[in-house]
Order: structure tokens, then C-alpha cells, then sequence
């Protein structure tokens, strides 16, 4: 059973098993406007939790997107490169933007559910 | 309506016999507006402007390299050629045409006295190769000019060759990490704190000499929260990157603290001095405790920006820094000037040379006949009047805009979206209904601490009754937005540019880097896709 958590900078992660998918959440895409251009990790690097690993770039600014938790990029989403709009029509579904084994799943429990993250985004007005 | 695209209409090359277009004009032009096609799809192949004597026949040396195709120039006659870029430049908008406002840029007048004085036959005509004896006075000018930035920062020395901001943060940085390293600190020091309020050149000048980049939050108030940053300072830090007055338009009121920790943390303080313009004749860096500050010639000091430039970016430094200045910089050993060139036996430890030869002389120049010819009265009144104009802007907008913070600002006004919630019109949609009033938009999106931004600096230069104007025009946009009923209407704008909304994500997501005849097959030019 995959579970979603959600970071104060926007990011989602889906767990199933021992590894999560990353990508940005619906309202930092309509946030950014649209995306033209996705920065994602090589397979094999390794992240912190926080760490800068992956850019994202819209026509109104650059942001960087940090791992929601540590661990070694199993995969990314090369597709991204050709169709970043893929970020803004489905966030959370062809827009994903990498995968990391994760080292530490005790690293998770600092991390938003989807009501504390919806109430996390109401607050922002 | 809807304006032709067909570019080559009404030039040579593709005419068809007898069309007619949207504007219901043979030639595609509305009146004096005038089409105009890529310079590579207009005349015909073999004319010339001049006339070339053949070229003296010589033994090939090529070794087979030869080109064998034809090289593809547009073949245009000088009359063409000068027609061609003139009508360009009608299409350009200036600083010269009209008011500018945008933020963070200094969009301010390029007076002209200090063309008059660059042109000066013993100024304009000069090499940097002469003989040192034949341009003493250039020499001397370099020095004054050095001089006065010296006094008016309050600061001991200054590397002159740097060639724009960017290049000159690029310099105080190097000049920090040569510090760290004669102190054997460069390896543990890594760390480079950029608050959020900042340029955004600041982190990437960092990241690009191996700092790791820190942001530090900004505060409710739009400056550096001083606790956060307290908090990040530690035996890793190396500098702090800071822009005082920073890009929302606001003083780091508490600069002197803000300088007392970071030296207390054994680091340096980098100040970004591109809107030194809201405080020169007021504020002396030097007195708020930098350690280094460049300075935009093109925005303080008048000179023009970009392709009319090209920019220049001295870097003040402090006596901790000093001794790791990059050649050359001007001495003067009795009367004679010269100057220190790398490999000079010289006091100190320069970190080597960013340019060749001595930086841009024809800013140097244009910044100094500025600085004479306004007196100490005058910068002051510069920095009096900019940010007069600013909180004029801010005061007569502040209650049907939304001001990003309150209290008065410096040199440049920020607002927030939020006026425009729910009407439908966005920060762009706004900006792009401002060319239809004939202004250039103000800086949008950035700073991007603040949502929708929309930054605006006036400058000294525009008078009172061209700003009554920009700010009928604007409180006009926005009394129409807030009809809550005209939101097409401003995703239509612009309606009387010359081109009309571009699609600015089509353009990012897939450039066109490179003209080829190919780009463009009829019925798929994305300039027509775009206005359609």
C-alpha cells in the first residue's frame, strides 16, 4: 500500500516498499506557471534529506527542488526533458520527477500527510 | 484586431502579385509601422554594397578545406541595409523614448554630456596598446574616477577592470576566497549565506567559485531575518552576499549588526551594490562595515546598459582585502602615470587579472563627466530624487494597488498581486496592458519572495508630470481590472504592439536558437502560431 507525504517546499513522495517517487505537488505547479525546463539527478547519486536535487524552471522563475528524505536516485524521469509540461498537466503522474531508495524510512515521519498538507497550503492564503 | 505576420509582405523577395491582408493594406503596413522580415529573407542573392576589386589570385593552402557551397549572406544594398536596421531600431523601446520603470534595473537618463566627452577626439581615438607617455591623461582619468568611487563608498581601494555587476561580484568573491586562503581558512569556510531579498546573480556567484549557497529568509518587514541568519553563521561560513537597498526596494535597516556578526563569525561581507543609486552622496558603505561592493557604472553613474554599453562593475574593497586586488590598477611614481600589469613587483597579493587591459574606458569616462558634472550636491539630490520618485509612485498607487510592505520604500516601488485576486488578470496580463499605454513594464515576478511581483523604479530622471501620467495609466488598468469583467480583454493585450501576446513558454520549452530557411516552412511560422 503506497502512502503520499508532503514537504513545506512542495514536494510529494509516494512510498511503496523501500522506494519513493518525487516529484511537485499541484500547487507548485500552478505556483510556477508553466514549466519549461526540468534539472533531474542521474541514477546512482546519492541526497540527503534537504539536499538541492533537481531544478525546475517556469517562465516566471527557477526553483530548486530538495529530497524530501535521503537516499540513492534509482531512476529519473527523463521524458521531462522533452515535455516539461508534463509537470503541469499531471503533477503528481507523468510529471514525477525521480526515485531514490530511500535509507532511512524513519526520515518519513517528519513529513505531511495529504489533510496536514492541504491544510499547510490553505494557511499560505 | 489582428495583425499581419507575413514578413517578407512588402519587401523584395516573396511579394505575391495583388494580396491583400488583415490590415487591408497592399503591403502588410499600418501606416509608418512597418513589417519587417528576417534580414536572411530579404534581397537577393550576389547583390553588394560595395564595390570589391578582385582579390589577387594566391596558392591555396587550404588542404582540401575549401568551402564548396555557397556561404548564404543575404545580398542587400546599402540602402536596404540601413533601411533594414533603422526600422529595427523604430521597433525598440528606450530609455531615450519614454518612461522605463523597470526594477532593480536603474533605467535612468544617459546624459549627454557624457557622450560629448567620450567622443573627445584624445579620449575616443585612444588604444590600450599606446605608449604609456601618450595617454598619461587617460591614465589620470582612470585614477580620478577611482578616486571618487574610493570617497564616495568610503572605502580604501578599488579594482577597476571588472566588466559588469555580475563580473564584478565574480572579482570580490575571488578577492574573499584569496583572503580565506592566505589565512589557510578556504578549505573549512565553504559555506556563502544569500539572503532571499538579494540579487539573484548573488548565489549563482557563489556557486560558481565552489561555495555552497545558503539562503537566509527574509522577514515579515522584506529584510534579512537577523536571527535566522545569526543562526546560520558558524566556523564554515565565508561570506555573506547582501544587496543594500535589496531588490523590495527596502534598506537593511540593521546592516550594522547584520556586519558586526558576520565579522564576529570570522567571515566576510559582500554588499551588492547595484542600487548604491538610492543612497550615493547619502550613505557610505564603507561606514555600515563591507568588506567589498561592486558598482554598476550603468546604473549609478549613468552609463548605458546593454547593447549600448557595454557595462562596467568596479569593486570597492577594505583594507582586509585590498592586498588581493586583480591587476592592473594606476600608480603614479612622481609625475608620471603608469600602470601595474601582472607580474609588477607590487605590494600585496592581487588574485591576477579578470580582462584584458585596464577595463572600460569609455564608461570610466561617461561615470566620471557624470560624477563632475553633478558636484557633491548634485549625487546627493540623485539619490534624494530617486527615491522621492519611488515613494511618489508607491504613495500615489498604494491604495488601489497592493503594496508588498508598508512604511516607505527607497528607490524602487514593490507591489504584490493581490489587488488583482479574483478578477481574472494576472501580474503578466497587467505588464502586457501597460505597452498598450505606450510604457515599458515594470520588473514582474522578482523579487520572488513576493507573489505576482511587479517592481518599479522611476529613476530621478522622469519628471513629475511624465510620472502624474504613468500613474493615470496605471490606476486606469487597474480600475478596469477590478471590473472583475475584463479579464480577456487584458489576456488580449498587447493590442497595438507590433507583435502581439508571444508565447513565452513555447519559446523556452522549444527554441529556435538559429535562422534556417527550414524553421520556417509556410504555415508553420511560430510567430504566426502564436498570434493566432
Amino acid at each position: 500500500m503506497a502512502e503520499t507525504k508532503y514537504t513545506e517546499e512542495h514536494e510529494w513522495i509516494r512510498v511503496e516498499g523501500d522506494v519513493g517517487t518525487i516529484g511537485i505537488t499541484q500547487y507548485a505547479q500552478e505556483q510556477l506557471g508553466d514549466v519549461v525546463f526540468v534539472d533531474v539527478p542521474v541514477a546512482g547519486r546519492t541526497v540527503a534529506k534537504g539536499e538541492a536535487c533537481a531544478v525546475v524552471e517556469s517562465v516566471k522563475a527557477a526553483s530548486d527542488i530538495y529530497a524530501p528524505v535521503g537516499g540513492e536516485v534509482v531512476e529519473s524521469n527523463a521524458a521531462l526533458a522533452d515535455t516539461p509540461g508534463d509537470v503541469n498537466a499531471e503533477p503528481t503522474g507523468k510529471g514525477w520527477f525521480f526515485k531514490l531508495k530511500l535509507s532511512d524510512k524513519g526520515e518519513l515521519a517528519g513529513l505531511m500527510d495529504e489533510a496536514a498538507y492541504e491544510a499547510f497550503v490553505k494557511s499560505l492564503g | 484586431m489582428v495583425q499581419s505576420l507575413d514578413r517578407s509582405q512588402g519587401r523584395a523577395g516573396s511579394v505575391s502579385a495583388g494580396s491583400v491582408n488583415t490590415h487591408g493594406t497592399y503591403t502588410g503596413n499600418r501606416a509608418l509601422q512597418l513589417e519587417e522580415p528576417l534580414i536572411f529573407e530579404m534581397g537577393q542573392a550576389g547583390r553588394c554594397g560595395v564595390d570589391l576589386p578582385e582579390p589577387p589570385k594566391a596558392k591555396e593552402r587550404l588542404n582540401g578545406l575549401r568551402r564548396k557551397g555557397e556561404i548564404g549572406l543575404p545580398g542587400l544594398s546599402e540602402p536596404q541595409v540601413v533601411q533594414h536596421y533603422t526600422r529595427l531600431s523604430q521597433k525598440n523601446y528606450a530609455i531615450d523614448m519614454g518612461v522605463y520603470p523597470l526594477g532593480s534595473c536603474t533605467m535612468k537618463h544617459n546624459p549627454r554630456i557624457n557622450e560629448k566627452v567620450a567622443r573627445l577626439p584624445g579620449i575616443g581615438d585612444l588604444h590600450p596598446l599606446q605608449p604609456v607617455s601618450t595617454v598619461q591623461g587617460a591614465l589620470e582619468l582612470i585614477d580620478s574616477l577611482a578616486h571618487w568611487l574610493k570617497t564616495l563608498t568610503g572605502m580604501p581601494a578599488v579594482a577597476m577592470s571588472p566588466a559588469a555587476g555580475a563580473h564584478g561580484e565574480m572579482c570580490g568573491m575571488m578577492a574573499i576566497a584569496a583572503a580565506l586562503e592566505a589565512k589557510g581558512e578556504r578549505a573549512k569556510r565553504r559555506t556563502v549565506l544569500a539572503p532571499e531579498s538579494a540579487h539573484g546573480t548573488n548565489p549563482a556567484t557563489a556557486a560558481a567559485l565552489g561555495f555552497v549557497v545558503k539562503p537566509i529568509p527574509a522577514n515579515d518587514r522584506g529584510r534579512v531575518d537577523l536571527a535566522a541568519l545569526k543562526a546560520a553563521l558558524g566556523p564554515d561560513v565565508a561570506a555573506i552576499m547582501l544587496t543594500n537597498p535589496n531588490t523590495c526596494g527596502l534598506f537593511e535597516s540593521e546592516i550594522v549588526e547584520i556586519s558586526k556578526a558576520v565579522h564576529e563569525a570570522g567571515a566576510y561581507f559582500y554588499c551588492d551594490g547595484a542600487n548604491f543609486n538610492a543612497i550615493v552622496g547619502r550613505v557610505r558603505p564603507g561606514d555600515l562595515g563591507i568588506d567589498c561592493m561592486h558598482i554598476n557604472l550603468h546604473k549609478t553613474f549613468s552609463t548605458p546598459h546593454g547593447g549600448g554599453g557595454p557595462g562596467a562593475g568596479p569593486v570597492v574593497l577594505s583594507a582586509a582585502l585590498a592586498p588581493y586586488a586583480p591587476y592592473p590598477w594606476i600608480v603614479k611614481d612622481g609625475d608620471t602615470w603608469r600602470v601595474a600589469e601582472d607580474g609588477a613587483k607590487v605590494d600585496g597579493l592581487p588574485l591576477g587579472r579578470l580582462k584584458a587591459f585596464h577595463g572600460q574606458m569609455g564608461m570610466f569616462t561617461r561615470a566620471l563627466a557624470y560624477i563632475m558634472s553633478h558636484g557633491a550636491d548634485g549625487l546627493r539630490q540623485v539619490a534624494e530624487d530617486a527615491v522621492l520618485n519611488a515613494n511618489y509612485v508607491m504613495a500615489a498607487l498604494k491604495d488601489v494597488m497592493s503594496p508588498a510592505f508598508e512604511g516607505p520604500c527607497m528607490h524602487e516601488a514593490l507591489f504584490d498581486d493581490s489587488f488583482l485576486k479574483d478578477t481574472g488578470v494576472s501580474t503578466l496580463d497587467f505588464a502586457k496592458a501597460m505597452i498598450d499605454e505606450g510604457y515599458h513594464p515594470m520588473t514582474m515576478y522578482f523579487p520572488l519572495v513576493v507573489h505576482g511581483a511587479m517592481l518599479i523604479e522611476p529613476t530621478e530622471s522622469v519628471a513629475k508630470e511624465d510620472l502624474d501620467q504613468f500613474i493615470g495609466a496605471l490606476r486606469s488598468l487597474t480600475a478596469k481590472a477590478k471590473t472583475g469583467t475584463a479579464a480577456d480583454d487584458f489576456k488580449a493585450a498587447p493590442l497595438y504592439a507590433p507583435r502581439r501576446r508571444l508565447d513565452e513558454t513555447l519559446a523556452a520549452r522549444k527554441p529556435i536558437l538559429r535562422w534556417k530557411p527550414s524553421n520556417n516552412p509556410p504555415g508553420t511560422d511560430p510567430l504566426k502560431q502564436a498570434a493566432e
